[in-house]
């Protein structure tokens, strides 16, 4: 199944992406310095003036073969640049991704358990608060409270840190701590309400009675009996954001300079580097197809009444 | 102005009546380059000012690292590669030209042991040759020695087709390169070249090693490791380079400069955008140097308040125009529109062209959309009164404009909008995407209005715009609307290449793909006669004078009307010093030089 998917995913893409308008080389158009011929060898050499079937049909056999192509503005190869950046965009999003789910599974079963007590109105607020205001502003607000006004975070993100050790880790999370922070607590307002109401549906069923009932404490049953039923839709979510973490986080990364794979998109994008585009594209549905895979697997350890024949 | 009245400009400059700075501005303020201006000082003897660096360092380094911001990010470290001023700017700091041009114009030698000219006879008087004397004591940053081979090897490799070169432009009036001794070459061109510097000085003149390249040279040269690792004779020695994200270099322990340089380390942050690489300048001094400051000068005159940083503005030549279409652009011939083979309906009306150029309001647009970073302009800068003539003034007047329009037999309809035998004044305005561009639209708009002129507004994303999409109709290129707004870039530093965007051999049509320069489609056979003079002209004063004609042939005819001119502006902390753009050449061409306050 998930082979004729992807074909079919590129097809759309790369049929997308050769349609839109744009040149790679637009910067060149406008630099009177630079004749017109050498734009024309250019896209020949890079073989843009073919038709769009057979450019496909290349990148897809080169895909295959395992060789990504290459950018058109640096010229190197697309491999090397995601990798260069895989490490940074791993960091940022996987740590955003943990933060959330550090903060929204405690807060969203405890929510659950004492419904409309203080503690969940409380919960409950800031979860909207958080969901309701997009990255780019908190992004901004924290900018100017913490780099600006107090003066105790980089605002601008550096991938090499000139230094070695303990103070590498300092340096490196200090500069880390507002991208991770925005993006984290984000994550963590949505999927808190998630997995409240989540929590919230099982709690109630005749079989979290009876396990009271049969004297189990408080904390058994909470762990045991509800939570790991309650957990189904929550690992869908979650194995549907994986995926995201390679792609990096566009407007976060642009804001904070961080040099993650969502920057290497959209600046592929800005200047036409279709080889980028695809790769990072055509990689991110690969894993979309493959964390759903996963997630269905979970289910079937979470759930044994889920198996699959 | 005329030959003569520049004559006598130099003469005062010679006796010292007029400071170098004000004939500078004046020739800028008539539409000449200040390398040009600098050729033209250097051939009547007037030596060039040596740089003054305000800060005399006993040793080399001991300056910590320099910090500094590009928002948009670098991709590749290939001088021959580098299809933008980022990719030239990151290259700089390894790699070197012959010489530099200086905010004056003048060339600095760099790996050149003297800037060439008619005095020191470095320069053939049939303008034929110019012989370039090299540094002896240069060392590329893996100990081999610099020679002339490497300076032929360069001009080899940029011509290769299959090189696929950027730089190709530079060099192709070469006919050859012949190397007199190891340390000596002289540069034969095909014709007669009155700007002899364009190869090998400026932003698109740096050197890269023979031995590392050569290999590499032709269709494999996508594959030479140093296109990512440079090795290259500048103050700094590469260390680290991610394409689209940082630069970082150390100091060159055996640069070629006394003393110099004097920070330890360099690094080149991109990406982001700009206010926030003015912030981190100006206001919380996190970086030294922010490049290209496009943002409101609102904002940089509020963060300038906090006093860690100010901005440089450097003259330059860009320039935001309106250009008025010659041709028809709502009639299709042969699957064309706006062919040179049609005229269009009113805008070949003088009238028309002069009332449109009395409805730009440049001070508005200057007050309220550009500030410090866009200057009201009637050619190609406000040159001091004294020699700007009356052809070349601008003015605001609707009162004016209506009238010329009511006297040439425009009279208004019941709708309000003039018409004559049955055509209306209603134009199409097109331009990119970008918030002061759109407010400027809106300020013309409203003053045509005003005069009878109905105007449509419509934007082009910036990508699509200057994209050179022969099938998309929307490109700068294809004009397809009656009058269009952009800024077109001088960064050569001889108007020749520039001035040919109005020749009649330029006119950007289906046949060349869209790729002709002279947008505009204007086509003048004096001005075809003045510059092909200007082109073989040696007497850079005479040279001059036709360039001025030039452009007097251009705002006499209304063929665009300049709105405000654009000058570089970077961000640069009040403690570092010795920074200052040039303006004709890359931001880091004074990079040996900078250094910081404790």
């Amino acid at each position: 199944m998930a082979v004729p998917a992807l074909v079919g995913i590129s097809l759309v893409l790369f049929t997308v992406l050769a349609l839109a308008p744009g040149d790679p080389f637009e910067e060149l158009a406008t630099n009177p310095n630079v004749p017109a011929e050498v734009r024309q060898n250019l896209r020949v050499q890079f073989g843009l003036d073919d038709p769009v079937p057979v450019r496909y049909v290349r990148w897809l056999t080169s895909m295959v073969r395992g060789d990504w192509g290459f950018s058109f503005v640096s010229r190197v190869s697309v491999d090397a640049l995601i990798l260069q950046r895989l490490p940074t965009t791993l960091f940022v999003l996987g740590s955003a991704q943990l933060l959330g789910l550090l903060i929204a599974l405690p807060v969203g079963i405890f929510s659950a358990v004492r419904p409309y007590s203080l503690f969940d109105q409380v919960a409950t607020t800031l979860a909207f608060i958080g969901f309701s205001l997009p990255t780019f502003f908190t992004g901004l607000l924290f900018i100017l409270l913490f780099s600006i006004y107090l003066d105790w975070l980089p605002f601008i993100y550096r991938s090499d840190i000139d230094a070695s050790g303990l103070r590498w880790m300092w340096e490196s999370l200090k500069q880390g701590l507002m991208p991770i922070a925005v993006l984290g607590l984000f994550q963590g307002a949505s999927l808190t309400r998630f997995t409240r109401s989540a929590v919230l549906d099982v709690i109630r069923l005749d079989y979290v009675t009876t396990a009271r009932a049969k004297g189990l404490s408080e904390g058994a049953t909470i762990v045991k009996h509800v939570v790991r039923n309650a957990l189904i839709p929550v690992v869908t979510l979650v194995a549907l954001q994986v995926p995201a973490v390679f792609t990096g986080a566009v407007i976060t990364e642009q804001i904070f300079r961080v040099p993650g794979i969502g920057s290497l998109l959209i600046g592929a994008i800005l200047s036409n580097d279709t080889p980028v585009v695809m790769a990072i594209t055509f990689v991110f549905s690969c894993l979309v197809v493959l964390f759903n895979l996963i997630a269905d697997v979970i289910y079937g350890w979470l759930d044994p009444r889920i198996s699959y024949r | 102005m005329d030959e003569r009245d520049i004559r006598e400009l130099i003469a005062q400059v010679k006796a010292g009546r007029l400071s170098r700075r004000a004939f500078l501005h004046t020739m800028l303020g008539l539409g000449l380059t200040a390398p040009l201006v600098g050729q033209m000082l250097a051939s009547v003897g007037i030596a060039s000012a040596q740089p003054k660096s305000s800060f005399t360092p006993t040793r080399r380094g001991g300056g910590g690292l320099l910090k500094t911001l590009w928002w948009q990010a670098p991709t590749l470290l290939n001088p021959h590669f580098a299809t933008g001023t980022k990719d030239q700017d990151a290259s700089r700091i390894f790699y070197e030209p012959l010489g530099s041009y200086d905010p004056d114009g003048n060339i600095l030698p760099v790996l050149a042991a003297e800037a060439p000219s008619l005095q020191n006879g470095l320069v053939a008087k049939d303008g034929l040759s110019v012989t370039w004397r090299l540094r002896k004591n240069v060392v590329w940053h893996d100990g081999k020695p610099f020679t002339a081979d490497d300076v032929v090897f360069n001009w080899e490799y940029a011509m290769d087709p299959a090189t696929a070169a950027v730089s190709i432009g530079q060099y192709r009036d070469i006919a050859r390169i012949e190397k007199l001794d190891t340390h000596t070459v002289k540069i034969v061109f095909k014709t007669p070249t009155p700007f002899w510097s364009a190869p090998f000085c400026g932003p698109t003149g740096m050197i890269v090693p023979k031995h590392l390249f050569e290999p590499f040279k032709g269709a494999k040269s996508r594959e030479a490791p140093t296109n990512l690792k440079p090795v290259g004779t500048g103050a700094y020695r590469f260390v680290d380079f991610k394409p689209g994200d940082i630069v970082r270099g150390e100091i060159n322990p055996r640069y070629h400069v006394p003393n110099r340089p004097f920070f330890d380390q360099i690094e080149l942050k991109g990406g982001g955008d700009a206010v926030s690489a003015a912030r981190a300048v100006i206001q919380t001094g996190e970086y030294d140097y922010a490049w290209n400051m496009q943002v409101e000068d609102d904002i940089l005159t509020r963060l300038e308040q906090s006093g860690k940083g100010r901005i440089d503005v450097a003259l330059g030549g860009n320039i935001e125009h309106i250009q008025l279409n010659s041709t028809d652009p709502w009639t299709e011939i042969e699957g064309e529109r706006s062919s040179i083979k049609t005229k269009h309906p009113f805008l070949t009306d003088p009238a028309v062209r002069q009332t449109l150029n009395l409805l730009v309001d440049r001070g508005a647009v200057q007050e309220q959309i550009y500030g410090r970073t866009g200057i009201a302009t009637a050619n190609f800068l406000n040159a001091p009164a004294r020699v700007q003539s009356k052809n070349t003034k601008w003015e605001f007047n609707v009162d004016k404009a209506s009238q010329i329009l009511e006297s040439s037999g425009w009279r208004r309809g019941s709708d309000g909008i003039r018409a004559k035998d049955g055509k209306k004044l209603k134009l199409v305005y097109q331009t990119a995407i970008n918030a002061p561009r759109q407010k400027n639209q809106q300020v013309v708009k409203q003053a045509c209005a005003k005069a009878g002129i109905e105007v449509d507004i419509k934007s082009v994303t910036a990508s699509v715009y200057f994209s050179s999409d022969p099938a998309n109709p929307d490109t700068y290129s294809h004009f397809s609307t009656d009058i269009q707004m952009y800024t077109t870039t001088m960064t050569q530093p001889d108007p020749q290449r520039f001035m040919d965007q109005f020749t009649s051999w330029e006119v950007a049509s289906r046949e060349n793909k869209w790729q002709g320069r002279n947008i505009t489609r204007w086509r003048n056979e004096e001005y075809d006669r003045l510059w092909k003079a200007a082109e073989a002209e040696m007497d850079p004063v005479k040279r001059a004078a036709l360039f001025i004609k030039m452009n007097d042939l251009v705002i006499q005819h209304t063929v665009v009307i300049p709105v405000v001119w654009r000058p570089r502006v970077a961000a640069i902390s009040n403690k570092l010093r010795d920074a200052n753009q040039s303006g004709w050449d890359s931001d880091f061409w004074a990079l040996p030089y900078w250094s910081k306050q404790g």
